[in-house]
């Protein structure tokens, strides 16, 4: 009875929730940033490691809900070996992505399994909510990064 | 407690409650969701509207419109007479002893500012205000933004693993500087019943005045502002089913007539110059502006109808409700309930192993299923169980056994979903 839902909860993602990659503390992280999300308590350290001028590693830690969870695990995936305009270019379309503007779902990749939330408005900052926060790191800042 | 007079023979309405019947008196009830009937169990944050209410906010507009005092035309006559009349059901309802200890606010929010913002005046540095570790937000913030001004200090009387207040711990914190406390009647997030009778005696004994704040007790608890002699009383009309944006302030007339005003404006005044002003009398002193007449109206409407059905028989069939979804739940094994006081509300908040309740939500309303999913403005009380948030079932005089099927179901189709 449940079936509709599949197109937000694709099975990538409860893989992603069961088993979150890169979910770990990162204790030589170059930089490391909160994100917050006020309106379901939901909170995220992010963890990043550069070298070459790429993102050398990423890491979360947290508790949030599948949604969340899995874009963060997927986010920490995709980002590493990008560099930081990759990363900015990536976050762009993602942000466009979740709140239901075109794009073209290749430049994607995996990340589009969550493209469902864009039907559901009260979702989509858990989906985002892991990006914003890789944005404020990128851009040098250092104070908690909430949704609200 | 003295039993309020409405509902002298609630033996004999609960006999006869028809749930049915009553669901036919709230027309959004009747809708479906994703192609699912409607099941609306997030009552806690706001009650759905009886068509009582609606028809007697439409027949006031249709009607009675006009400002009300002072206007010397038959409609402004009209609507102060049903903006009066609906001040007296409150009273009457609350059994407070004069219609003049009813203040209307926008609701127990903007009441327990009210009597915040006055107390800036009356309290100073060294003094202590003390609340307890299950308030609502709206009942932490306004004492720690008077703390603030004031030099004062918040004192937090601590709860229990079953979320249920620490009496001792609370009168251990009991000292003369104490000087005003809040305490919650029954808490939104857990459902927790406070003996809010012993507490106001216990802290009368060294003085200190008391708000109650009756948001979340007030659909559910036959309320005597005389019998439990607090010094204030706040709620909310939405969650009593009447509108959003009107409630009310309880506060005895020799406390509301030694406090500030709140707001400056209209009403609020009797003589106005340039060099002086001279304010109303209680209670017109804290209503300036134009009020919410059609909510005032709406709320005088809502309570006509829960009296109609008599509060003792609505709490006996929502606690019916509680038991039996309280009993369903257990053989979801991958659940907690949070909030198990043993005097509590028809409030059931609930964990899932493994499985955040924003997930929850979605997934219930999926189902047609209404639930609350988050930290219901209760931060402290989800920190102290160290949980980021819960789900929330809140049952109201319209719900039903079938309902409760419906959400036992709804979580094990979700669970099943989750794998």
């Amino acid at each position: 009875m449940l079936d509709d839902l599949r197109d937000l909860y694709q099975e990538v993602i409860f893989d992603h929730n069961r088993n979150p990659r890169n979910f770990r503390a990162m204790d030589d992280a170059d930089r490391q940033i909160d994100g917050f999300n006020p309106l379901c308590g939901d909170r995220l350290t992010l963890f990043i490691k550069f070298a070459d001028g790429k993102i050398s590693d990423a890491s979360f830690q947290g508790q949030g809900c599948a949604i969340s969870t899995a874009s963060a695990s997927l986010m920490t995936d995709i980002v590493k070996g990008q560099t930081e305009d990759e990363a900015q270019k990536l976050f762009t379309l993602f942000h466009k992505m979740a709140t239901g503007e075109h794009v073209e779902m290749d430049e994607l990749g995996k990340l589009a399994v969550l493209a469902g939330v864009c039907e559901y408005p009260a979702r989509v900052k858990c989906a985002t909510l892991p990006w914003h926060t890789l944005d404020a790191l990128l851009q040098g800042s250092e104070e908690p990064v909430t949704t609200e | 407690m003295a039993m309020n007079p409405c509902v002298e023979n609630s033996a004999e309405k609960l006999m006869a409650y028809d749930v049915e019947k009553i669901r036919q008196d709230f027309p959004v009830l009747n809708q479906q969701i994703r192609g699912k009937q409607l099941v609306y169990l997030d009552n806690a944050a706001t009650s759905q509207k009886p068509k009582a209410v609606i028809d007697s906010i439409v027949h006031y507009y249709e009607n009675d419109n006009a400002n009300i005092h002072r206007g010397v035309h038959t409609l402004s006559e009209r609507a102060t007479l049903s903006y009066e009349n609906a001040r007296k059901t409150v009273q009457k309802f609350l059994n407070a002893e004069s219609k003049k200890e009813i203040v209307f606010t926008r609701g127990a929010t903007e009441a327990i500012n009210l009597v915040a913002n006055a107390y800036t005046q009356v309290l100073s540095a060294g003094d202590e205000v003390l609340i307890t570790a299950m308030e609502h937000h709206s009942n932490i913030v306004p004492w720690q933004m008077l703390c603030e001004k004031t030099g004062a200090t918040l004192k937090v009387a601590p709860i229990n693993e079953k979320g249920e207040l620490i009496i001792e711990e609370l009168e251990a914190l009991v000292n003369k500087n104490t000087k005003f406390a809040a305490i919650s009647h029954m808490s939104n997030a857990l459902g927790t019943i406070n003996p809010i009778k012993q507490l106001i005696d216990m802290l009368h004994q060294h003085d200190i005045p008391v708000l109650v704040d009756g948001a979340q007790a007030i659909p559910h608890i036959t309320v005597d502002v005389q019998a439990l002699d607090c010094e204030f009383y706040v709620f909310s009309g939405h969650k009593l089913y009447a509108p959003t944006g009107i409630g009310a302030l309880y506060g005895k007339i020799e406390q509301l007539e030694q406090m500030a005003p709140y707001q400056g404006g209209g009403d609020m005044i009797s003589v106005v110059t340039f060099d002086k002003t001279v304010y109303n009398k209680v209670p017109y002193k804290f209503e300036a502006g134009t009020p919410n007449i059609a909510g005032t109206i709406g709320l005088g409407a809502a309570i006509d109808y829960i009296n109609s059905i008599g509060i003792d028989a609505i709490a006996s069939h929502e606690n019916a409700l509680l038991d039996y979804a309280v009993e369903q739940s257990k053989r979801i094994d991958k659940l907690r309930i949070i909030g198990t006081a043993e005097n509590k509300g028809a409030i059931m908040s609930f964990v899932l192993d493994g499985i955040h309740p924003h997930d929850i939500g979605t997934m219930m309303d999926h189902q047609g299923i209404a639930v609350r999913a988050g930290h219901h403005c209760a931060m402290p009380v989800m920190d102290f169980f160290g949980i980021p948030a819960t789900a929330r079932a809140s049952f109201a005089m319209y719900n039903t056994h079938e309902e409760v099927d419906a959400l036992i179901a709804g979580i094990e189709n979700l669970i099943e979903m989750f794998g």
